[in-house]
């Protein structure tokens, strides 16, 4: 299983990034909590529109299976239900501290987007 | 007279563009078409009140897939800069609100599976104002998207006329678009601190497209002088001052055109016009000798 927290810095120890596709970083865990790798998202950080969407069709080809944020947008949340990732709104503090609450079961996953688009 | 394109803008809203737009256009008379392209929010018709002939739906292409043809190659997706077509696992999701109908996607599609639906963008209605040809567009309530509409009221330029485009106010896309092509731009704004720093934006924005502009200043003896000196540093003319007369306020108030409720300044808006086409004469004949 792998498991993307959008990020404010590289390390396992940054900051949750609140926002989705206009995050700064993405960091995709396995299910043991090791980094496989930090994604520099500033390409989608400075796109026109359609953030979300471009960062849900990396985490799909990346074969993410949830993804751990602050907000979700419409589009991004159709791109990541079609893609069948589950995501985690609402998170906050570091991206360990997101991940061990996944990891003791103590988030549940939102069926519906939590902001409007451009918000 | 010679056919050219005026735009009329100003970065702040609310100025007097669409004021100073109809009442160039009124004392042109035969010789002018008014176009308002303020597509969001257009005014000019509560001035001119034109006598309306003619309502045209315009459209922007989307995509439409069919799935039974798609190899979910994913061409689509990478040409589209908009992302409003995707392919994500089996599926090929499409956000139509967000395509600009470039129709890249479906050129690309090797089996030719994306064929085009299409959007409503808005409506343009063309019609006569007196003797003025008067053409605006309506933007669809919920549309976001202005530019292509914009496109479509400047396509209906008659070539043989003095064509007067009223931007919309700011100095961002749709106010680029309707200034682009232009002979000349008239910014209109007024003396305050407000005026002038939308003014200085405006300036910056319209600067890159090489076209001869001029002020005209509104509400001219309230506020203070930051105005002139700005244009007096940055050599822009100022073609005229328009005093905050309670006439004018009144006949706005009423919903008339300025030339109606104080025809003294028509002859005012004459020498506006001349001043605009001796400046294009200038800048042309200025080109000329730069080239030579």
């Amino acid at each position: 299983m792998k498991i993307a927290v959008t990020s404010m810095g590289k390390e396992i120890d940054s900051q949750v990034d609140p926002r989705f596709g206009r995050a700064q970083y993405i960091v995709i865990l396995d299910q043991s909590g090791t980094v496989l790798e930090a994604v520099d998202n500033s390409q989608n950080l400075n796109a026109m529109r359609g953030a979300g969407i471009q960062a849900a069709k990396f985490l799909a080809d990346r074969k993410v299976d949830v993804l751990m944020t602050g907000h979700c947008g419409p589009n991004a949340f159709t791109t990541l239900k079609a893609a069948g990732i589950k995501v985690v709104i609402g998170q906050s503090g570091t991206v360990k501290e997101a991940f061990d609450r996944l990891n003791r079961n103590e988030v549940a996953f939102t069926d519906k987007p939590n902001v409007e688009g451009h918000w | 007279m010679r056919p050219m394109i005026i735009s009329v803008a100003s970065g702040k809203g609310g100025t007097g563009k669409t004021t100073i737009a109809t009442s160039l256009a009124t004392v042109l008379g035969s010789s002018a078409q008014l176009l308002d392209c303020d597509v969001e929010e257009p005014n000019c018709h509560i001035l001119m009140k034109p006598v309306l002939q003619t309502v045209e739906s315009i459209t922007v292409p989307v995509p439409i897939v069919e799935m039974d043809k798609c190899t979910l190659c994913g061409k689509c997706g990478e040409v589209c800069r908009f992302s409003s077509i995707v392919v994500i696992g089996n599926q090929v999701l499409t956000f139509p609100e967000m395509c600009h109908g470039c129709g890249g996607c479906s050129l690309l599609c090797p089996e030719k599976a994306i064929t085009e639906g299409c959007r409503e963008l808005g409506v343009i209605e063309t019609g006569l104002a007196g003797p003025v040809e008067f053409v605006h567009g309506r933007l669809r309530i919920g549309e976001a998207m202005s530019p292509p509409l914009i496109r479509a009221v400047k396509a209906q330029i008659n070539p043989h006329k003095l064509a007067i485009l009223d931007a919309p106010p700011g100095a961002s896309c749709p106010v680029i678009h309707t200034v682009m092509g232009s002979d000349f731009i008239i910014l209109v704004t007024e003396p305050t601190p407000f005026g002038l720093h939308d003014l200085k934006i405006a300036v910056e924005a319209i600067s890159h497209l090489a076209i001869p502009l001029g002020v005209i200043l509104n509400r001219s003896d309230v506020g203070d002088r930051e105005v002139h000196k700005f244009c007096m540093q940055m050599d822009i003319p100022l073609l005229a001052e328009i005093p905050h007369d309670r006439q004018i306020a009144e006949g706005y108030a009423r919903g008339n055109l300025l030339v109606v409720s104080a025809p003294q300044y028509i002859r005012e808006f004459l020498e506006i016009f001349k001043k605009i086409t001796e400046l294009i004469n200038g800048s042309k004949s200025n080109l000329k000798e730069a080239l030579s």
